[in-house]
């Protein structure tokens, strides 16, 4: 950690300013929904939303669907992480296969693969798994992507640092090639598990299993918006939790950048 | 030109070294029919224009540039690939960003799987020996440019290679903290004993550090000269002020400006061709 960024994470102000924007943003939601400029029946007032989150934890067993969602995306990442990264290393290491799938993986990224539930259905039946297999494959490419982007920016006098120590290709990928890639490499983790997050949720509201996504469209169905939006601060806090975690894995295995 | 007449302490001997690049405008000679001997303990500086083939020769005895002509010697033995000997210190910024100042030094004592708590001690004492005590633990992103070579420096040195092979590492410096570089790298030598071969544009800081220098033709790169520097040891960066040092610039920059001036004059064509044809 640089002194800079040093005293920049003891200072309490980014904190305090951030929580102050979220706690003006609320204020002013408050005040348009409460005065009519916003519709009520489309974003009911902050307020009414805190109101419902006893009840929505007490009845709707909040915790245990917020488990059930943060465990599935917990195992998609971790699949996702070590098949994304592999795949990713392979495609670097054989530059044929790099040329002959690159651009398959790219296009998987952008394609809609929820729609394709009911296949996923079909192989993996009614269960979490059909949930988490969507939301690797979903996260998958820019894992991978990211990965090769990573280990092919290593720069070039690195490189040639471990060819002067005489590194045999192992030591010149665990002792330069990776670190060095880390980084980018967990930006496309953290990109995937935005894919993963979304697609489980997703997922979930649509095959109705469980989970928070089955809890939100339960809530929506029965029109109560208040406890739709209080579900998906759930969903929110499970995104800030991975983020947080992976915030910590990051500067664990790479202290600076 | 003929071969250099190996004397007994000569511990690199480069013979008869040829290198073609092929390109789209037709084959390039980088490097043509360089021969010279570096003996133990000596400080040899190669000198030349931009492009006269200088980082090439550094990639040969490196051995990071393997199709060439002619061979390397180091010890008697023929090399044609990065050797245990030679301790290369680049010119780009080269640390490794993810380790601190002692991981980085203890790089190289790592790979040969000395102990943790041994192979700290042996960093802190070249990072001592580069004056950068106090820094152990800091990071490379929070250290200035000129502090960053000198931890590439003591990595290179903590592998105590035999020679100390060195491509312009202070070009990127500005000129004050290159000559108080230039005292520590000499310091080093000194008492080191360090066999070291620097590659430089530098005028200045080749007559400042070596015994010998060798002056390169513009493209193809050819051995001009080979100057004997015969100024007092130690030496620190005072003797710039000095006659004898100025004669030794002039007599260098004699041989030079020729060599740059048609450098110059080859890339303005160069960049007139490009645009005579876009």
């Amino acid at each position: 950690m640089t002194a800079a960024t040093a005293r920049r994470s003891r200072s309490p102000l980014p904190a305090a300013t951030g929580i102050g924007a979220l706690v003006a943003f609320f204020a002013t939601m408050e005040v348009l929904v409460q005065s009519g400029m916003v519709n009520r029946f489309i974003v009911p007032p902050p307020s009414e939303i805190f109101g419902s989150f006893g009840r929505v934890i007490v009845e709707e067993h909040v915790f245990g669907r917020f488990l059930q969602t943060l465990t599935e995306c917990l195992t998609a990442g971790v699949m996702l992480t070590v098949f994304g990264v592999a795949g990713g290393v392979l495609m670097h290491r054989f530059k044929l296969l790099q040329q002959a799938c690159e651009t398959w993986v790219a296009a998987l990224a952008s394609a809609p693969i929820v729609l394709m539930y009911p296949l996923f259905l079909v192989i993996y039946g009614r269960s979490a798994w059909t949930i988490i297999m969507m939301g690797f494959f979903a996260a998958l490419p820019p894992v991978i992507l990211k990965t090769i982007e990573g280990i092919s920016g290593t720069r070039k006098v690195l490189i040639n640092v471990g060819r002067s120590f005489n590194l045999t290709p192992s030591q010149q990928f665990w002792k330069i090639l990776f670190p060095s890639a880390l980084p980018t490499i967990f930006v496309g983790i953290r990109l995937g598990l935005i894919f993963a997050l979304i697609n489980i949720v997703g997922v979930e509201f649509l095959i109705n299993y469980g989970g928070l996504g089955q809890l939100i469209n339960d809530l929506a169905e029965r029109y109560d918006l208040a406890g739709t939006y209080a579900a998906i601060c759930f969903v929110i806090l499970v995104s800030v939790l991975f983020f947080m975690a992976l915030e910590k894995v990051e500067r664990w295995l790479r202290p600076v950048d | 030109m003929a071969a250099p007449s190996s004397t007994n302490n000569a511990i690199l001997t480069a013979d008869h070294i040829n290198v073609r690049f092929e390109t789209a405008e037709g084959p390039v000679i980088a490097v043509d029919d360089v021969s010279f001997d570096v003996k133990q303990g000596e400080f040899f500086s190669v000198i030349g224009p931009s492009g006269c083939g200088k980082s090439t020769l550094f990639n040969v005895i490196g051995g990071l540039l393997s199709h060439h002509q002619g061979t390397i010697k180091v010890g008697g033995e023929t090399i044609s690939e990065p050797h245990k000997s030679i301790g290369m210190v680049f010119q780009e910024e080269s640390t490794f960003p993810w380790r601190t100042v002692t991981d980085n030094v203890a790089f190289p004592l790592e790979l040969i799987g000395m102990e943790k708590a041994q192979r700290i001690e042996r960093a802190k004492h070249f990072i001592g020996m580069v004056g950068l005590n106090g820094f152990e633990n800091r990071y490379p992103g929070e250290l200035s440019g000129g502090m960053r070579q000198r931890v590439s420096l003591a990595r290179t040195l903590a592998s105590e290679p035999k020679i100390l092979l060195m491509d312009e590492p202070f070009a990127a410096l500005d000129e004050q903290t290159r000559l108080l570089l230039g005292d520590k790298v000499l310091q080093i030598q000194q008492q080191l004993k360090q066999t070291t071969l620097l590659i430089t544009h530098n005028i200045t800081e080749a007559v400042q550090m070596s015994d010998r220098i060798l002056v390169m033709t513009y493209r193809p790169g050819k051995v001009k000269r080979i100057v004997d520097i015969d100024l007092p040891r130690p030496r620190t960066s005072e003797i710039v002020g000095s006659d004898a040092f100025g004669h030794y610039v002039a007599q260098i920059w004699s041989d030079l400006r020729e060599e740059a001036s048609r450098g110059m004059r080859d890339q303005e064509k160069h960049v007139m061709d490009e645009g005579a044809s876009s």
